[in-house]
């Protein structure tokens, strides 16, 4: 009962309201509408078109001269949003209404929940920038992160009409198959590394070089270039895994338009759809941090120092460690917004998978290099340690 | 009578797929670097730029009254455009010419001529009938209104679109 009223504990309560305030309200769903954005850009651009260049803010309202696109585009987001709250939120009679309302919060929440453990900065003023420092991270980060096939799955079912429900089905099967293959392919990391916390495997990496990147501490090695490979192999079929938990081309087949009208979301309309479109993001956003966490150094940046103006170049650190903080989570949402463009890029280049495909390629390969991959890192761990 | 449809033997980089992958990713980021080059040809953006100076000079817009080089109206409200209009869409209300004023032995001039925008099918039979060439098809194509009143080209509006015709009327000119 004592701790309950200590400053201590009203520091770490204060400090997790205010990193989830920021991390959720201030970064992550200004990204996922941008995100958005950006994917009808890129689309665009890859296409040859021009796409969304003109909601911004007439700036003749306020005395402008004539009408000009001011922001050229870039308030598209905030005009989607408006239009979502405002149009009808339609429930067909033939629903199961208690699933049906729960189904999209369901594919929202454990996406937004996954971000808990992501550390998405080293330290400000002290405090360390993750909501819930917990040493089995990366077990949480998967839990949760399969719960959300409840959502779509819900929301096929009592949909109770059959386009929804193929695509419910689509789902739960592909998001077995692949959650496997996810798991598996992650084990290489958590060997080297030797811990499931993420802020740990940060910290490893900041020593030793990043995973994808073995000399970025400056040190070469003989041991490292031959963990290279395994590594190599693992974040190939672990990328290829979060495609198919995100359910993005060309894996979409839960919702793949051209078959299944628009899959398990076919009956939702206005906000409770555009949860589902936002969970879909939230967790390529949520995927994205996490590769970034395993493979590619976290907040890390070589030569720059930590919030606590450790580490780095020594000049650096005669700067106050707080803008190095600062510095650190740019770094981090920098790296997740380059691997959200290969997202967008990766989507408007390949065709879906044809179903047999999507279920050979999860269980015949991805699941079987990801288990040779673990003994081929622990062979490798074995003889040069 | 079935029969085997041949499939082809793929290679070892064909069974893999990831060359093919990393081929069309290639071929996308082109693209997006020559859109961002500005190397693409795009659709024009409308309202910004228009494609004005590219019409063609028969080309058949909204139909306008024309003044002469005097300041007199070529119309002489003979109606004939009226008449021809195929969608009926000119109203004229033809008046006498005041014996004081400078054009009096024109005799008529229209008191009222309305052409409703919503019925015109820019056919330009009204140019073609017109005695006086008083009537002319201009460049205008984007003619908006709130309302259909707004629509209703009066007699100042048509002025103000047609402007000034100078030089004789056809039928004037020296025989050939």
């Amino acid at each position: 009962m004592d701790y309950l009223y200590s400053t201590d504990f009203l520091f770490l309560v204060g400090t997790s309201l205010a990193k989830t305030i920021f991390l959720i309200f201030l970064v992550v769903l200004p990204m996922v509408s941008y995100t958005v954005y950006a994917e009808r850009r890129v689309s665009a651009l890859i296409q040859d078109r021009v796409g969304p260049n003109r909601t911004g803010f007439p700036l003749s309202l306020i005395g402008g001269k004539d009408w000009s696109p001011f922001l050229g585009g870039l308030g598209q987001p905030i005009a989607d949003a408006v239009k979502f709250l405002l149009k009808e939120d339609f429930v067909p009679a033939h629903v199961n209404k208690f699933y049906f309302w729960i189904a999209p919060t369901l594919s929202m929440m454990p996406a937004i929940v996954t971000l808990a453990v992501i550390p998405f900065g080293s330290t400000i003023l002290g405090v360390p920038m993750v909501v819930a420092n917990i040493n089995v991270g990366v077990l949480f980060m998967f839990a949760i992160s399969s719960v959300s096939v409840y959502g779509i799955v819900l929301a096929g079912w009592s949909s109770n009409s059959k386009y929804p429900f193929l695509g419910g089905i689509r789902s739960t099967s592909q998001m077995i198959s692949y959650e496997l293959g996810m798991g598996l392919s992650a084990v290489p990391v958590l060997l080297i590394a030797g811990s499931t916390s993420l802020p740990q495997i940060v910290e490893y990496q900041i020593h030793n070089g990043w995973m994808m990147l073995p000399y970025s501490n400056g040190h070469l090695g003989w041991g490292k270039t031959l963990l290279w490979i395994p590594i190599i192999i693992s974040f190939v079929t672990f990328t290829i895994s979060m495609f198919a938990e995100t359910n993005r081309l060309p894996f979409d087949l839960p919702e793949s338009e051209t078959e299944l009208v628009a899959g398990y979301h076919t009956e939702y309309s206005s906000m409770k759809f555009a949860l589902f479109f936002l969970g879909e993001y939230t967790a390529m956003i949520a995927g994205s941090a996490l590769i970034v966490v395993l493979y590619l150094g976290g907040y890390h940046v070589p030569g720059i120092p930590n919030g606590d103006a450790q580490g780095g170049i020594p000049i650096l650190r005669h700067v106050p460690g707080l803008i190095w903080g600062i510095v650190n989570i740019t770094a981090f949402f920098a790296k997740v917004a380059a691997l959200l463009f290969v997202f967008i890029w990766v989507r408007w280049t390949l065709p879906r998978f044809r179903y047999d495909q999507l279920m050979k390629l999860g269980w015949l390969y991805i699941f079987e290099i990801a288990l040779v991959n673990i003994f081929l890192t622990a062979g490798i761990l074995a003889c040069t340690h | 009578m079935a029969y085997v449809v041949p499939r082809p033997n793929l290679t070892w980089k064909e069974k893999i797929y990831l060359p093919s992958i990393v081929a069309g990713l290639a071929i996308t980021i082109k693209h997006l670097k020559r859109m961002l080059k500005g190397e693409t040809k795009v659709v024009m953006q409308y309202p910004e730029e228009k494609w004005d100076a590219h019409m063609p000079e028969h080309y058949r817009g909204a139909p306008t009254l024309v003044k002469d080089e005097h300041d007199r109206e070529r119309c002489v409200a003979c109606q004939l455009c009226e008449f021809i209009c195929p969608p009926r869409a000119i109203t004229i209300t033809p008046e006498e010419i005041p014996a004081e004023s400078k054009f009096a032995k024109v005799e008529k001039r229209p008191k009222e001529f309305e052409i409703d925008m919503i019925r015109c099918i820019y056919c330009g039979l009204c140019e073609e009938v017109c005695p006086e060439q008083a009537i002319f098809l201009r460049k205008d194509y984007a003619i908006t209104g709130t309302t259909r009143a707004e629509m209703k080209h009066d007699k100042a509006k048509l002025y103000e679109l047609g402007g000034v015709m100078k030089g004789l009327v056809h039928k004037w000119n020296p025989k050939k």
